[in-house]
């Protein structure tokens, strides 16, 4: 047992300060590839309720294909693709070598697009969902477009879409393991590289599980705890 | 090579891992499945088991995949035991391990799928089985699970349409199913985008297929919500 307080503590042969940091790199990257699917969300949720025929057929594309297709592919075509066009472009300017794209970059773009594509359903379902009465409302006492927005439809949106993006945000908690095949080190890669230098995996692992479970269950609570504070205009029947 | 060369070299060489990509699909759905079926119905059945699998999901659906095929690849060989024990044959090949983990995965998402579809069977049934002096076994085969699965079967299609995609990680310990395949073309000729469409055009077309087969499962299942034709 103090072994393994050793291994994993703040000593100076413990692996306490790496976790710790892997721990934020994991909600750092997460948070950051939430808040891209939110642009891609919102961006979907638009066209897909366009008039128009294109955006609409565009975004149907775009949440067709991202959810058919593994995540890894994604990560994949975003670390390859992206080093390669920007080797190219290092090319044309003269430098030569390879030029790889940061890892925490990639992640955030490919998971971000990925999460994008469940989010535009959250937000067109939460949209949908808001009564017509109460915009025709907004317009019948004269609010203007923002006011409308800020007042009415944001708040209404904002109740509706909220269990569902908690559920997008636990599933980017544990698809951001996939980043670690980019070398960047959140939990999974700081695990992985703690188990193979020690040659104690089992110890690693198992705190790899913990860790994640920390995260998933306080921000399962905290999204509950704002779902509750977002319903307190609800009327209760 | 041309590009339309490279285009067939690439989708048969990726069609050459199809097969694995099926089978760790195929059998881990299948199995998750029966799993799942098991944990729903014991959650139901006493207090121990109820927490029991209640900590199952808990752990299961809290962590990444990777991280369970990992600690199945890597973690459990750590054990003198489980090395001599009789199913290290199987836990040391990369393909059992990433089954297991895929079915254990599956296992904890839909035995609350399945759950979801046991608390829909509605009362009356029941009560009119086990009045009719059914067994416990007679009444879940004959009425619960029939009325619980249809229930669930259109959520349970989207955890196999999931599935389907996380057979994907296998990859990383080796497999070189679809996905490991489409890696190794990359690295070899930097064309990311070519091979990218290639696979994901298989994995499209699985998925396609699936949730197909599904929709019709569904309308088999259900003959009394089909509408009259007029």
């Amino acid at each position: 047992m103090s072994s393994l307080i050793e291994l994993l503590g703040f000593g100076p042969q413990g692996w306490g300060h790496q976790l710790v940091l892997a721990m934020l790199m994991t909600l750092a990257v997460s948070a950051s590839a939430f808040a891209t699917g939110i642009c891609f969300g919102t961006l979907g949720a638009w066209a897909k309720s366009a008039h128009a025929a294109l955006p609409r057929r565009m975004a149907d594309g775009y949440t067709t294909v991202v959810r058919g297709v593994p995540d890894l592919l994604v990560i994949y075509l975003f670390y390859f693709g992206g080093s390669s066009a920007l080797s190219a472009i290092a090319h044309a300017l003269g430098n030569q070598g390879f030029f790889g794209l940061n890892g925490f970059l990639v992640g955030t773009l490919a998971v971000g697009l990925v999460s994008g594509a469940y989010q535009t359903e959250v937000l067109r379902g939460a949209f949908n969902a808001i009564p017509h009465g109460e915009i025709d409302a907004a317009r019948a006492v004269g609010m203007s477009g923002w006011l409308m927005l800020r007042r009415v439809v944001a708040p209404r949106l904002l109740h509706y879409a909220l269990p569902g993006m908690g559920n997008v945000w636990q599933q980017v908690l544990k698809e951001s393991a996939l980043i670690s095949v980019t070398g960047l080190v959140e939990i999974m890669r700081q695990v992985h590289i703690g188990a193979g230098s020690t040659r104690r995996p089992f110890e690693f692992y198992i705190t790899g599980f913990f860790l994640y479970l920390i995260l998933t269950t306080l921000s399962g609570a905290l999204f509950r705890a704002a779902e509750q504070r977002s319903a307190r205009s609800e009327r209760r029947a | 090579m041309s590009e339309f060369e490279f285009i067939t070299d690439t989708m048969s060489r990726l069609l050459e891992g199809l097969p694995i990509t099926l089978q760790l699909a195929f059998l881990s759905i299948s199995a998750g499945m029966v799993l799942a079926v098991l944990l729903a119905v014991a959650r139901l059945s006493s207090r121990t088991a109820e927490w029991f699998v209640r900590g199952y999901v808990f752990v299961l659906r809290g962590t990444p995949l990777l991280l369970q095929i990992f600690m199945i690849y890597y973690g459990l060989g750590q054990f003198a035991a489980v090395r001599d024990s009789v199913l290290w044959p199987f836990l040391r090949q990369p393909w059992w391990c990433a089954i297991l983990a895929l079915t254990i995965n599956t296992a904890a998402y839909g035995s609350e799928i399945v759950r979801g579809g046991l608390n829909a069977v509605p009362a009356g049934a029941i009560e009119a089985a086990r009045v009719a002096g059914m067994s416990r076994f007679t009444l879940y085969r004959r009425i619960v699970l029939p009325i619980a699965l249809r229930q669930a079967l259109p959520a349970y299609g989207n955890e196999m349409v999931i599935m389907v995609k996380s057979t994907s990680l296998a990859s990383i310990v080796t497999l070189m199913e679809v996905t490991g395949t489409a890696y190794a073309i990359i690295s070899e000729t930097y064309r990311a985008l070519e091979v990218f469409l290639c696979a994901g055009a298989i994995y499209l077309t699985l998925t396609f297929l699936l949730t197909r087969a599904i929709g019709a499962l569904e309308r088999h299942l259900n003959p009394h919500l089909h509408r009259a034709r007029a």
